[in-house]
């Protein structure tokens, strides 16, 4: 038994020594910039750099915009595959997981290649249609973790007959989704929404390859030409993804905390 | 013209005919239970009713209008299902006032509604709670007054009483026809339980393998059985194969015991027939109403409290009679031979 407990013991430190010390050290790091004592000088340099703002500003955006479009996407899908189509969720599901097969430098070719302004569709050729391909783009990526949150919500609750008793009272389809699914599936929406959020954050090769001024290719710009600002960066959005998961995790014990008493 | 009409219902689930050739014409403010064990075909008619299943073949109308093919939001029923299927992220009071609220009924008009369903449900204090709040018994109850509150033209309730415990489920019986029939609504009520149909309905619809075998009244369904099945199915029954000997007048050979029944059965003599009796009907001992008497030797006895159930046998078979428990006198011993009698008029016979 102690043998067990010792081995125990070395996995569990060294698992936080291999995850913690280079965070540790990053942010020691980035605190360094004043010669000789710890300051938050990298800190005050980033937030106050106006590509910083523009960068961040613009991601959240798109941020926003993407979870709105998966949402619309990903809620409808589910709901008709869980009452209609139970038989297809296996092959929805395949699909739904497809981006994290297809790496995100194949996805973004492919729309460069079939979007290019010399093609039908030259969403390329505006910053407006290049936008709107990058929210599409986000919302794939965000597809497997989205659908899988979504679906999880539905299972919990008795779709086919909420649906069935709605329309018994002579509710239409969106009435029903707007006013019956989306609420009881909204935990499940937001834990989603943070996940969506985080990756949008931090995503850097569509942004990159489709030239928008996003924080993933503004971290990698500063990453590449300053020293302590980018461990302040990289700390900054650490912070953010972890405040992100900390709020998926504080809206699902609010959910639990409802749900057990049902 | 009745106020629903269902004729000539058939619904195909593949090759799987779930439903055939179903005719019933119900009345306003009629209640009407579908009974019959799982996979009848009840709750598919329930359902093609309320518009959830299309009927591969037939007509249904409510008050004259053919809905066979209309969606369900637009057929004015209301519905009560198993699961009660409140939503759950709406009080009480939203759940009641919904249908009327898709409707686009004035506020006003919708308070005073949800606040009149709730006291007809006997829980006026409760709009505000959300049905994780509330106990089995009264989240059924919110479904039913849901259900109501927009005054559909007929009331569908699907097994709204199997979810819960035996003494809520007889005191909610007793309340949902007390509401439906000072509503006076048309009302369809499935259910496998033979007390709740016999008790609340005013017809029953016993359904078996996609086939209403007999439409009546409690008292015909459980006094007149028309099919074996029927027979089998509602209520207690003992069946007991005998030997015709007269046709004319209706004497067998029970177990090699004549009994006559004073009544022609058709068939040649030496035919093989079936006999039904409840056991309430059989007494032990000669009774004076009882026109026939016969010996038999008991061979099995259970003690079910008020109740002592005796299986006495007769030939081959085994028939079961009921005795009150009665402190007074002792029941008979197993293995002694006793006289058992019944009225012949109580026998039915039982074409297969």
């Amino acid at each position: 038994m102690k043998g067990n407990r010792f081995w125990a013991w070395s996995a569990l430190i060294f698992g936080l020594i291999y995850f913690a010390l280079p965070l540790i050290g990053m942010t020691e790091f980035s605190f360094r910039m004043r010669r000789g004592e710890y300051s938050f000088d990298a800190y005050r340099v980033v937030l106050a750099d106006p590509n910083f703002r523009a960068t961040f500003s613009y991601s959240v955006t798109l941020a926003v915009l993407t979870i709105i479009l998966s949402v619309c996407l990903t809620v409808p899908t589910a709901y008709w595959v869980r009452l209609r189509m139970p038989r297809w969720r296996p092959v929805i599901e395949f699909v739904t997981l497809l981006p994290l097969v297809v790496p995100p430098i194949v996805i973004v070719f492919g729309y460069i290649r079939l979007y290019n302004t010399s093609s039908l569709l030259p969403l390329t050729g505006t910053i407006t249609g290049t936008n709107a391909l990058l929210v599409a783009g986000y919302t794939v990526l965000s597809l497997p973790y989205m659908y899988r949150a979504v679906d999880t919500g539905l299972r919990a609750i008795d779709v086919q007959t909420l649906t069935e008793a709605a329309q018994s009272l002579g509710a239409g389809w969106f009435t029903i989704m707007t006013r019956i699914i989306l609420p009881n599936v909204l935990v499940a929406v937001l834990s989603g929404a943070f996940l969506t959020f985080a990756i949008v954050i931090g995503e850097f090769v569509l942004a990159a390859l489709l030239n928008r001024p996003a924080f993933g290719p503004y971290m990698q710009l500063i990453g590449a030409n300053r020293a302590y600002e980018p461990a302040a960066l990289a700390v900054i959005s650490f912070g953010i993804t972890w405040a992100c998961m900390g709020l998926i995790q504080l809206v699902t014990r609010f959910s639990q905390a409802t749900r057990a008493s049902r | 013209m009745a106020f629903l009409e269902l004729e000539h219902l058939r619904k195909f689930y593949g090759e799987n005919e779930v439903v055939k050739d179903f005719n019933l014409h119900v009345e306003q403010g009629e209640f009407i239970s579908f009974l019959g064990p799982s996979g009848c075909g009840k709750t598919t008619t329930l359902r093609m009713v309320a518009g959830f299943e299309t009927p591969t073949e037939g007509v249904i109308r409510i008050d004259g209008r053919d809905v066979s093919r209309l969606r369900p939001n637009a057929r004015d029923i209301g519905m009560v299902f198993q699961a009660y299927a409140l939503f759950p992220n709406m009080t009480v009071a939203r759940n009641v006032g919904f249908g009327m609220k898709v409707a686009r009924r004035p506020k006003a008009e919708i308070e005073a509604r949800v606040a009149e369903m709730l006291r007809l449900i006997g829980l006026p204090d409760l709009g505000e709670r959300y049905p994780f709040q509330l106990s089995g018994g009264q989240q059924q109850r919110v479904a039913l007054a849901r259900a109501l509150a927009a005054r559909p033209k007929v009331l569908l309730l699907d097994e709204p009483l199997s979810a819960l415990d035996a003494k809520i489920r007889v005191s909610l019986r007793e309340e949902i026809r007390a509401i439906q029939k000072s509503l006076g609504i048309t009302t369809i009520y499935v259910t496998h339980d033979q007390e709740e149909a016999l008790s609340m309905s005013d017809r029953i619809v016993v359904m078996n393998a996609g086939v209403a075998e007999q439409i009546g009244d409690p008292f015909a369904i459980y006094g007149r059985p028309a099919t074996r099945f029927v027979a089998n199915f509602v209520g207690q029954l003992n069946t007991l194969r005998a030997r015709l000997v007269d046709p004319a007048a209706g004497t067998v050979d029970l177990g090699g015991q004549p009994v006559t029944l004073g009544r022609p059965i058709p068939g040649p003599a030496g035919r093989e027939v079936s006999l039904a009796i409840r056991p309430e009907a059989v007494a032990l001992g000669a009774l004076p109403g009882n026109d026939v008497t016969i010996e038999a030797p008991v061979r099995e006895m259970n003690f079910l409290g008020s109740v002592i159930r005796i299986k006495a046998g007769l030939g081959a078979e085994l028939v079961s009679l009921d005795l009150f428990n009665n402190a007074a006198t002792r029941p008979p011993e197993v293995g002694a031979t006793v006289p058992i009698s019944f009225a012949a008029a109580d026998v039915l016979v039982i074409e297969d």
